[in-house]
């Protein structure tokens, strides 16, 4: 398959939260067919009844005391905020009139 | 006054003998920053006014009080937030950004007395295998500046090597604490996943992640990890395993040790070099008395494209919180749907992006089940190689990385060749074990790395054979260029 399509790029892009140029839909294109021409090899393994890995660990409910303790102050972690007003994140219109 | 050349003992020993007090040490990490760090573009943030203050308070702490890291200056990888200090992964979109607490480490190192000098370059997001991929500057290799230091902690490894700082932090996702080591000559530890807290790291892949010590030589590298080791109540996936004294167990002895080498981690694409200091490496581990056996971890082979898919699979899930919103870059835009991709379009370089989109395109409908739960099967093959080789072996060796440091700018081109030098470290990583980095040899007056593998929660056995190596070897002893300055 080598590339994926400009199209398939684009509607990743948008999953992503992404902008890109055409260029870019272009390099990602060839660079993203590239790598999952590369991940083809794994179907030469019969993955049958193997469990997937999703932590090396063997981890089943992780608990700890129920004790409360002091959030974070809300000052403090409006800290990093660009715009904001009233203690409030400010962002652009979400719907238009 | 070269206090940059001694071990932690050494220092301490000056230190309660009143020579030199802590002060002094850290005055003189940030005299080589200051003369050396322009060309090797370790740094990024430092905390030059606090930690001289602090220092100054600390030499007044009484020596009973005072443990064996106790005023040891440290440099912190910048994915590793630091209350008030600015963490930015060497990335645009995090500009500016001055976290409001310390990760569970930085914590932990304070309480161990060490000063943090400042934050370190790194791989944008840590993703990257050279060092070239920082959106502020490239690091450049102690050793020869025309060369990378590795990735992602190269700046970390660079840092140690240059004789900044004697102490960093790095993380490792798919080798990024090991390649960089072996690049730069130094010592670099990947914990087993679990061994040390992930709070406070700026998560890359969630279920890879691991933050570990880099130093000059394995006691300090122990020493470091007992001071970061432990279970952590912020992160639910760190381990409530005895964190042991590492250092009682690096007794130089290693006779009747069974060590395990994979043919595959000998096997095509591995250098000259790399393989002729490795096969000596193992001559002098049986001199040493341990018995040698070559075995097979035959799901090798996939590791690096399991690798890609999972660590992209989670990278794009984990960097959705950069959005412009809360900190850090925030593009113009008059709509909310164009501030978060202008933001990511204009902050994330371009390796970060083509992760973040192959791994996004693997978790899509359509394809999750052949790509990502298909990788994640790999992955249990992947671990199984190793829980086999485990029943019978102590510890796995091989070469860290199959050459030495590459020239800046020679592979950037092409991801999939900078891809393909990660194929010896990302195993260790997929199946969650411990492995340490140490110098065994030279190509062309650049280092080479012995790495060595354990079992779970068995740091203290692969320390034990590294410090055993480092003692019957004098590859550690020789030093860069920038050792000469000043």
């Amino acid at each position: 398959m080598a590339k994926l399509s400009k199209e398939e790029v684009k509607h990743v892009a948008k999953l992503a939260r992404l902008a890109i140029t055409e260029e870019e839909a272009e390099k990602f294109a060839e660079q993203l067919g590239a790598i999952t021409d590369f991940a083809v090899q794994l179907n030469e393994l019969d993955t049958t009844n193997v469990q997937p890995t999703t932590h090396v660990l063997p981890l089943v409910n992780v608990f700890r005391e129920d004790v409360a303790v002091k959030g974070l102050d809300r000052d403090v972690m409006m800290k990093n905020v660009k715009e904001q007003q009233d203690g409030l994140v400010k962002v652009p219109p979400i719907i238009k009139d | 006054m070269s206090l940059f050349k001694k071990s932690a003992k050494e220092l301490q020993e000056l230190l309660h003998s009143k020579e030199i007090t802590i002060a002094d040490l850290t005055k003189e990490a940030y005299d080589r920053i200051d003369a050396l760090d322009g060309e090797v573009g370790a740094f990024l943030a430092l905390n030059k006014e606090q930690a001289l203050k602090e220092a100054e308070e600390m030499d007044k702490v009484p020596f009973e009080e005072r443990g064996p890291l106790f005023g040891m200056p440290i440099g912190v990888k910048d994915n590793i937030v630091t209350e008030g200090l600015e963490t930015t992964c060497a990335s645009k979109i995090l500009e500016g950004f001055n976290p409001i607490y310390n990760a569970t480490v930085v914590n932990k190192l304070k309480e161990a007395g060490m000063v943090n000098v400042g934050k370190i370059n790194m791989d944008e997001f840590a993703m990257g295998s050279a060092n070239e991929n920082s959106s502020i500057k490239p690091v450049h290799n102690p050793w020869n500046f025309e060369h990378v230091p590795g990735g992602s902690s190269g700046g970390s490894a660079a840092a140690v090597a240059a004789g900044e700082v004697p102490f960093s932090l790095g993380s490792d996702t798919g080798g990024s604490i090991r390649q960089p080591a072996a690049y730069c000559g130094v010592v670099g530890m990947k914990p087993t996943y679990g061994r040390v807290s992930r709070f406070g790291l700026v998560a890359f892949a969630s279920s890879l992640d691991q933050i570990g010590p880099i130093t000059r030589n394995v006691r300090d590298n122990a020493l470091l990890l007992e001071a970061i080791a432990g279970v952590d109540a912020h992160d639910s996936t760190s381990a409530n395993v005895e964190v042991p004294h590492y250092v009682d167990q690096l007794t130089g002895d290693i006779k009747g040790l069974k060590i395990a080498v994979p043919k595959e981690y000998l096997g095509e694409g591995v250098g000259e070099a790399a393989r002729k200091s490795v096969l000596e490496a193992i001559e002098k581990l049986k001199e040493l008395g341990a018995t040698v056996d070559e075995v097979s971890l035959p799901h090798s082979k996939y590791a690096l494209a399991a690798y890609y898919i999972l660590s992209s699979s989670e990278a794009s899930s984990n960097l959705s919180r950069f959005d412009g919103i809360r900190y850090g870059f925030r593009a113009e835009a008059d709509n909310l749907d164009d501030l978060y991709t202008k933001t990511r379009a204009e902050g994330f370089g371009d390796e970060v992006k083509r992760r973040i989109m192959l791994g996004t395109y693997s978790l899509s409908a359509g394809t999750y089940d052949a790509y990502y739960k298909k990788a994640q099967q790999v992955r249990t093959l992947i671990k199984q190689d190793f829980d086999k080789v485990f029943e019978e072996y102590d510890v796995i060796v091989g070469p860290t990385s199959p050459t030495a440091a590459f020239k800046l700018g020679e592979n950037l081109d092409d991801p999939m060749t900078v891809y393909a030098n990660d194929i010896l470290t990302v195993p260790i990583n997929l199946a969650g074990v411990p492995a340490i980095s140490i110098p065994c040899g030279f190509d062309n007056g650049l280092p080479l790395g012995l790495q060595i593998i354990g079992k779970y929660f068995e740091e203290g056995t692969v320390y034990r054979v590294a410090d055993a190596f480092e003692k019957a070897t004098d590859y550690h002893e020789k030093t860069p260029q920038t050792w000469e300055v000043k």
